[in-house]
């Protein structure tokens, strides 16, 4: 390969920073995370780039700044959760966002990136679906957001196509026997989100308290929806 | 290309690690590299397929030890490279080569709120015939292409059935090589889980994986 990893080396020296070398570091128990390994100069030459980048004239900080605005502040679970809750409140909308999701979707005002082939798959008492991509992280962007780390790490990525029953049961949800399991690898550019299934007992809640229960989990299919959940935001 | 990325059926991985309250970006420098990477799209040099093969590039130890956004930030080095978008050299130093004009940003915030409300479609309005049916059933092709491929390992070989036509898609094997679009039909394509796992999985188990007519052939 190249010399890559000597790339903006010499521009982080020149900024005056410590540059550690980018060497593989030891296995350490207590952080078995993708995200342990971060070189300790990674920002710094990320920085560089950007700086390169913007001299040259080939991107402007502005456009960079509202691409970031966006996947932190505009889009995110709560969109989805909106499409669940008119699905449960209304029918008819729930038929067309099960054969047209994306027509459906866009009703509310959302689509684009990351979800241009969008479908929507429906856990029923009988079925029991859950969303991965085993072959790098493909998600539903405009109607979850960015992926959260275990989504896109490997323990999840291996395992939940040949052990969906064991990783559910790590989440918290033991999928009963005679419930069938349909694992959907995004292996194209089609997005998958999951419909949950509308607890008991939530009849008499506006689609506005329904969305309020309807967690990120859910909609990639390792969470049932709960009628008292507080956690919103997982 | 049969690389580490092609995790599906892997052991050893260890447990599912799911932080309670996870920021959208761990670090600020993870957003740049997402934005970064999204406004020098906009050059189009590149496409998502070969994006996504650059990663696959990253050597396996180094896949396994580096963070989503580092092995992301590392391609996008590489591809900066290998387009001539920015020099290798300039690279190494970080200063733009002497004398070099001074673009103008092909991503203005303008186009990049355009660009997240409409995204980049990979399906093509091109008359192509489909090879098969829903219902047919379909054997995935037993290839392993040292390049790019969207056929997990773990299907190759398996017999599955065709559960939903998607219609036509650019397809990533050629795209990713900047060999051409090659439009064709992407199924949906279900297998039991026993076909594809042994009498460990569950009867009543599925894994439904979305494949293009040439990863297949009739079973």
């Amino acid at each position: 390969m190249t010399t890559r990893r000597d790339f903006l080396a010499g521009a982080v020296s020149a900024a005056g920073a410590a540059v550690t070398p980018n060497v593989p570091h030891g296995h350490d128990p207590q952080h078995e995370h993708e995200h342990q390994a971060v070189p300790s100069d990674v920002a710094l030459r990320v920085k560089a780039l950007e700086s390169l980048l913007v001299e040259k004239g080939l991107v402007e900080r502005p456009a960079l700044d509202a691409l970031i605005d966006s996947y932190e502040h505009k889009i995110g679970p709560r969109n989805g959760a909106r499409v669940v809750a008119r699905a449960w409140a209304d029918p008819a909308y729930k038929q067309r966002l099960l054969s047209d999701a994306n027509a459906a979707i866009a009703e509310l005002g959302f689509g684009g990136q990351q979800g241009e082939h969008m479908r929507v798959v429906e856990n029923t008492a009988q079925v029991h679906n859950v969303v991965v991509c085993t072959l790098c992280s493909c998600y539903p962007w405009p109607v979850l957001g960015l992926p959260p780390v275990w989504y896109k790490s490997a323990p999840y990525r291996s395992r939940v196509v040949i052990d969906p029953r064991g990783v559910l049961r790590e989440f918290g949800l033991e999928v009963p026997e005679e419930t069938e399991v349909r694992v959907w690898d995004s292996t194209a550019e089609l997005r998958y989100l999951v419909l949950p299934e509308r607890p008991a007992g939530t009849e008499h809640l506006s689609e506005e308290q329904l969305a309020a229960l309807v967690t990120r989990d859910t909609m990639i299919g390792v969470a049932k929806v709960s009628p008292a959940q507080k956690d919103a935001a997982a | 290309m049969n690389g580490v990325h092609d995790m599906g059926g892997m052991h050893g991985m260890g447990p599912i690690q799911a932080d309670k309250n996870e920021a959208v970006f761990h670090e600020v420098w993870e957003g740049r590299v997402l934005a970064l990477r999204r406004a020098m799209a906009a050059w189009r040099k590149w496409n998502i397929d070969v994006t996504r093969h650059e990663v696959e590039l990253v050597p396996p130890a180094e896949y396994l030890r580096l963070s989503y956004y580092e092995r992301q930030f590392v391609a996008f080095l590489e591809m900066l490279a290998k387009s001539g978008l920015v020099t290798r050299e300039e690279l190494e130093s970080g200063k733009p080569a002497e004398g070099s004009a001074k673009a103008i940003p092909a991503l203005t915030p303008e186009k990049a709120a355009v660009l997240i409300a409409k995204g980049v479609p990979a399906s093509r309005d091109v008359p192509v015939t489909p090879r098969f049916r829903c219902g047919d059933r379909v054997r995935a092709r037993n290839m392993h292409p040292v390049g790019h491929t969207r056929l997990p390992r773990y299907a190759r070989g398996k017999v599955g059935m065709i559960d939903r036509d998607h219609g036509v898609f650019v397809f990533p094997d050629t795209n990713a090589h900047f060999l051409g679009e090659k439009p064709q039909h992407v199924y949906s394509v279900r297998f039991a889980a026993r076909e594809l796992w042994g009498q460990q999985a569950s009867a009543r188990d599925s894994v439904y994986v979305d494949m293009w007519d040439d990863y297949l052939e009739p079973a």
